[in-house]
This record gives C-alpha cells, structure tokens and sequence, in this order.
C-alpha cells in the first residue's frame, strides 16, 4: 500500500495529484502530517505543496468538469474534515483517468465526496436561518457563530444582499475570524489581535451592556414572547425541533436565551 | 414606540393567529435592491426556527386584530369567545416587523385580522400597512396577505400590488359543514376573491409581457388551508378539492390543519382529546404525490378507500394495492416509475438516474446512496443474479401484499394510528 502525506491544504492535495501522475502511482491514501499511519504500509511519500502544480491540476479539472462539479470540490473543502482528504484525492484522479464521473454515485469516492459538500451546503442554510443579530449603540449588528464546518465565505453575499443597507459584522468564534460589511463596500475578513478585549461574549454571543443599544433588549423580548406564544401546546413535538434546530446551534439563539435584566 | 405593553399585544395576537398553518417564504427570488431592506430566496424559503410544537417559524404570523364580527364555530376568535381582545398600532406593527427583519428573526410578514366593522374596512387597513412597509420602510421581504372574504375587488387590486402572496381560507372542504359551523360564510365568499386573485396575477402576466417594469401583482401566488378532523369530510374529499385547486394556475400549496379543539363547548364540533395528526402527516404526504409524484388523486383514494390508511404512507398503500406494478428494475426503469417505488423519494430517484449511466447498480450501491432499503427491497430487481444468495427472492408478488404489509408496519405505528382511530369514534357519536 503507498501512502501520501501532505499539508491539509487545497494546494497541497492538488500537488499530491500532480505527483502520483509524474510519479505513475495510485496511492491509496492521503493522510495528514502526523496522521496514524495503516498496518500495511510499503512505503510514504511526502507531499510538498507547489502553487504552480496545484494551478495546472486545478485548469486541468476545470477543462474536465462542469461548473457545478468544480463548485461542489470547492464547498467540499471547507467541511474541514479529516475523511474527505482520500476521497477527494481519489475523485480527482478518477477525472484525470475517467473523464466527468462527477454524477456516479456508485462510485464509493464520488459519494462520499458529495455527501460531505451536501453537509457543508446543509450547515451553510442553517447558519442563514440561525443567524440573530444584536444591534450596538453605533448601529452595527452583531452575530456569533461556530459552525462545525467553515461555511462563513458561503453566507456573506447572502447576507450583504438582504442588509445592504446595515453595517454588520459576522464573527466565526471557533475559526477566530469575521466578516465586516460597513454597508456600503463589500465585506471584508477580519480578526481580533486581541480577541478576549471585543465587547462581545463569545460563548453566548451577547453583546456587553455597554455598547448594545437602547431598544435591543425589549426586541429580543418581544422575540421570546412571539416564539413562545405560536407554539400550539396540543401539538408539542419536541423530537421534531431538536431535528430540523440542533441543540449545538441554540447558544446563540436568541428565543434559547433567557431574558436579563 | 415600542413598550412593554406591546409585549401583551403581541402575545395575544400571535395566539390568536397560530392556528393558520400556512408559513412557508417560497415562490419568488427576488434580489435585494440598492436603498432597499431584504430579499426572497425562493426554493425552500428560509426558516428561521422551530417552535415547541416542531412548526417552523419563518414568517411574523401575527393579526392585527382579533376583534372579529362573524361567529364561526372552528375557530378561536369568534365574536362569542371570552378571549382576551387586542389591536396593534399600525406603527407599532411596521416597526416590529423591519426591527425581527433585520436581525435575521424572520423572512418576512404574514398578516392577517379579524373582520372588524366590514370586509373593506378591514382589508384597507391590512393593505394600508403592507404598502407603508414597502414604501415607508423600504421593506423588500416577504409579504403574505390573508385576503378577507367579502373584500372587493378594487381593495384587492391594490393589495396585490405590495404582497408577494395572497391567501384565503377554504377552512372546510364540503359547502354544507361549512354552512353548519359558519353560517355567515359560503364557499362563494372564498371562491370569489380567489377568483380575483387570479385574474389579477394572470392579467399582470400578460402585462408584463408588454412592458418589463410593470409592478409584479402577488408574484408568489397563492395558497389556502383546509381543517382536518372538525367536520365528517373523508381524505377523498379533502383530496378532491386539493387537486382542484392545484388545477388553478396560481394556487401553489394546500395546507391542511389538524383541528385543536379550540371550543369545545360548541356541539356541533366534535371533541378531540388530541389533534388527528397522523391524519395530517398523511394528507400532506398525499399532497406531495400529487405535486411531486405525478399521482393523480383516484390513485390515493377511491370509492373503496375513502380515507388515508393510518398504519402505511399513501405510497406504500398504492402499491399494495397493485403488486402487479412490481419488480421495478432499478437499471432500466424511467424516472416516474422510479419513483412509485417506496422507500424512494425524488433525491433518491435522480441519484439512480445519473449513476446508471456509468455502471449497473447493485442493491449494495442504492443502500450507500441512502435509498430505505427496507421498504424498496420488497419492489426492486438490481443487478444480482439473486437479489441476496442465501435466501431465496421475497419480493412483493411471492410474499402477496396481505403477506408484505405486517413485515412494513412497525408496532409504534400501528399503535399510533390505532390511538387516532380512538379519536374518530369519539367523533362519531
């Protein structure tokens, strides 16, 4: 069994793919720096991630796939998950051998590859439902999130279309990076230097009292009451919420939260 | 301005418009606009929360009164309950819409009322706040619009000009129960602005044709609801007068609302320990074969099979009822019969499609795709020489639909119908 091991970038793994074809191998695995290695391993080769390498496989795919193909590569990647590296390794060497197998689903690669990007495009619609702002004195909105896959790039133009008119600032608490739109520009990525300085919590997302302006609390208020009030108590079905509303995501729900005073 | 006793308002007059099931934000894309607030997204539409009962929150579905003039037995606002009484300020309604708008609480606002003093009374004020949102506020979300019976045409004009749709309420399939329980409405009262509607959006089609900019007149079309379980209509019945609304060219979607015993101290209503909502989830998965399935509604119910079965899906029912439809081959059949089969839904069906072109697929393939296996395997033929080597083939036709049907009902189901048929014979004394 031949190993690959490379950096857990995108350039890297595109490098892996140039180089198992320089090389005339079919590795069986892409593993991590570091990873644990399988029992029947003949030999490693490391993977040193090349920029121009990555570009050729990646004008090469496109030549080979369509749009829609390239995008799901592309969305796949930012699950962040370990699994996905052998499977979309793999996937793209079937293209280069194959042509566009991009819709076999039999093809236990190509599966689970889309799978994941379908989780990812999944928490990506969840973060458009669960998103809840909180207005500063300054007039900016706030909301915090921490997804379990990097779905931020995903959401901004969503969000810039619908508030075009509001600055607002999305921050990823797991990721430790943001988006600000300043309501005109188009949004920009940001990070704290300093992140336990923000006048925000990052375990609850809540802005301090300091900065959160003076209506903010009686509408989040009126929310919890609206949320309470059109559930219909004959009808309770407390399984079917927690499927369609995780409980990881109600630390930043505002209807989850309790009121302060 | 906003204050604490707008908190009550709100309470009362959510509670007082829970019970219209309709919520969904679907039916229009529209992208946001410079100096605008909002956008739609179409498809789905979003959600934006689940509430206790499991409902998904996605619009503000809120009355702006539930003073109401007509007495109608079903619902929770007629004029002889003791309920507590409430109105909301036009203002403080459009600000608490654009405030839950922009925090992301919400795609958009359903709005209905009461009937106070007349129809047109009411509708004019109901439209005079979906154009101040729009034109006042900037507000480029979605709209939906109850309509109220007996509103003219002139008032609904103007209406559909600021909504992105428009609903008015069947409530009860058959003209004669809804006579009994409402005697103030009749289906022509429903039909009519129904009927008006869609002349109105049809009309603005063509406009558009002419002239590109033209305002769009209720872009998401419309919608209606049916209460399930209040009066003695069968699934036939109801699902009759589904698919001929569907026939309409603007009704996008049927609801249908499991009756809460909301005044259960009317005799004419029948008193329900529990919402008959294994009944509902069964009309809706109906609706879905009518929709999506290309089912047509004598092929869920007939005259022998009035009503829905309880214990299987309308589609497994089908489909014990015509094995000779079975094996399907999943390589070489076409995508409509694909998706006859149980157990396999659209995704499922479109996966299969586009696979087969690469390679035969095998029941092991179907399964890693997510297809319910324990369902499908009774109707399926893959691509094995026996579908497993051990045993012997069990398909529908060896086993007989009498023989399948116990091995596809599991016990929990079989006894959440039967606590529901417990219901029906408490109605029918």
């Amino acid at each position: 069994m031949i190993v690959y091991t490379f950096n857990r970038t995108m350039d890297g793994l595109l490098t892996a793919v140039f180089d198992a074809f320089a090389r005339k191998e079919q590795p069986e695995a892409l593993l991590t720096e570091g990873d644990e290695l399988p029992l029947f391993c003949d030999y490693i080769y490391k993977v040193v991630a090349d920029e121009e390498k990555a570009q050729r496989v990646w004008t090469g795919l496109e030549k080979r796939l369509t749009g829609e193909a390239m995008k799901l590569i592309s969305v796949s990647w930012l699950s962040e998950l370990q699994e996905l590296n052998t499977p979309l390794f793999r996937y793209i060497c079937k293209v280069f051998r194959q042509g566009d197998i991009a819709r076999n689903f039999a093809d236990p690669d190509v599966l689970a590859v889309t799978n994941i990007a379908r989780k990812v495009m999944h928490e990506q619609l969840r973060m458009k439902q669960f998103i809840r702002f909180q207005k500063a004195k300054d007039g900016t909105y706030l909301a915090v999130i921490s997804p379990d896959h990097n779905v931020l790039s995903l959401i901004t133009d969503h969000f810039q279309d619908r508030f075009n008119d509001q600055p607002w600032l999305i921050y990823d608490a797991r990721r430790h990076y943001g988006y600000y739109y300043d309501g005109k520009a188009d949004a920009v990525r940001i990070t704290f230097e300093d992140e336990s300085s923000v006048p925000f919590s990052l375990a609850d997302g809540q802005l301090s009292d300091q900065v959160l302006s003076s209506d903010d609390q009686l509408l989040q208020d009126l929310w919890r009451t609206y949320f309470k009030a059109i559930c219909i108590r004959e009808r309770l079905n407390p399984r079917k919420q927690l499927s369609d509303m995780p409980r990881r995501y109600w630390k930043y729900l505002t209807e989850k939260q309790t009121t302060k005073h | 301005m906003l204050t604490e006793k707008t908190l009550e308002k709100l309470k009362i007059l959510t509670e007082s418009a829970k019970y219209d099931v309709s919520c969904s934000s679907s039916g229009i894309v529209r992208k946001g606009k410079q100096g605008m607030v909002g956008n739609t997204v179409g498809g789905m539409g979003i959600c934006h929360s689940f509430a206790d009962d499991g409902r998904c929150i996605s619009l503000l579905k809120v009355m702006l009164t539930n003073y109401c003039m007509y007495d109608c037995a079903y619902c929770i606002n007629r004029r002889s309950n003791d309920i507590p009484r409430a109105t909301l300020s036009v203002t403080e309604l459009e600000e608490i819409t654009m405030e839950f708008y922009r925090r992301n609480y919400i795609e958009g606002l359903f709005l209905s009322s009461g009937v106070v003093r007349n129809p047109d009374y009411t509708m004019e004020r109901l439209t005079a706040i979906v154009r101040d949102l729009r034109t006042k506020h900037h507000f480029n979300g979605y709209i939906h619009l109850k309509s109220i019976p007996g509103a003219s045409q002139e008032m609904l004009q103007e209406a559909g000009r600021y909504a992105d749709r428009m609903s008015v309420n069947i409530e009860i399939p058959k003209e004669e129960s809804l006579k009994l329980l409402a005697p103030e409405k009749s289906h022509k009262s429903v039909f009519q602005p129904m009927a008006l509607i869609q002349q109105g959006v049809l009309e603005n089609k063509e406009d558009r044709k002419k002239y590109r900019h033209a305002p769009r007149f209720v872009p998401a079309g419309q919608s209606t609801q049916m209460i399930v379980g209040a009066t003695k209509e069968t699934d036939r019945d109801i699902l009759d007068m589904s698919s001929k609304l569907y026939a309409q060219p603007t009704m996008r979607r049927v609801y249908y609302s499991g009756y809460v015993s909301v005044n259960t101290y009317d005799p004419r209503l029948p008193v329900l320990k529990q919402p008959p909502l294994v009944r509902e989830n069964r009309l809706y998965q109906a609706d879905w074969l009518l929709r999506f399935y290309h089912f047509k509604v004598d092929e869920i119910v007939d005259e022998q099979h009035t009503n829905l079965d309880l214990e299987v899906d309308p589609k497994l029912a089908w489909a014990l009822r015509h094995p000779e439809y079975f094996p399907v081959n999943i390589n070489t059949a076409d995508y409509e019969q694909l998706l006859r089969v149980p157990g396999l839904g659209t995704k499922s069906a479109w996966l299969i499609v586009n696979s087969r072109r690469f390679s035969r697929l095998k029941s092991d393939d179907l399964k890693k795709m997510g297809v319910v296996m324990k369902k499908a395997k009774y109707f399926i033929t893959c691509n094995e020489l026996k579908p497993v080597f051990s045993e012997p083939v069990h398909g529908i036709n060896e086993l007989t639909p009498e023989g399948l049907r116990p091995l596809l009902v599991s016990k929990a189901e079989k006894k959440r119908a039967a606590e529901e048929q417990q219901l029906e014979i408490d109605f029918t004394e």
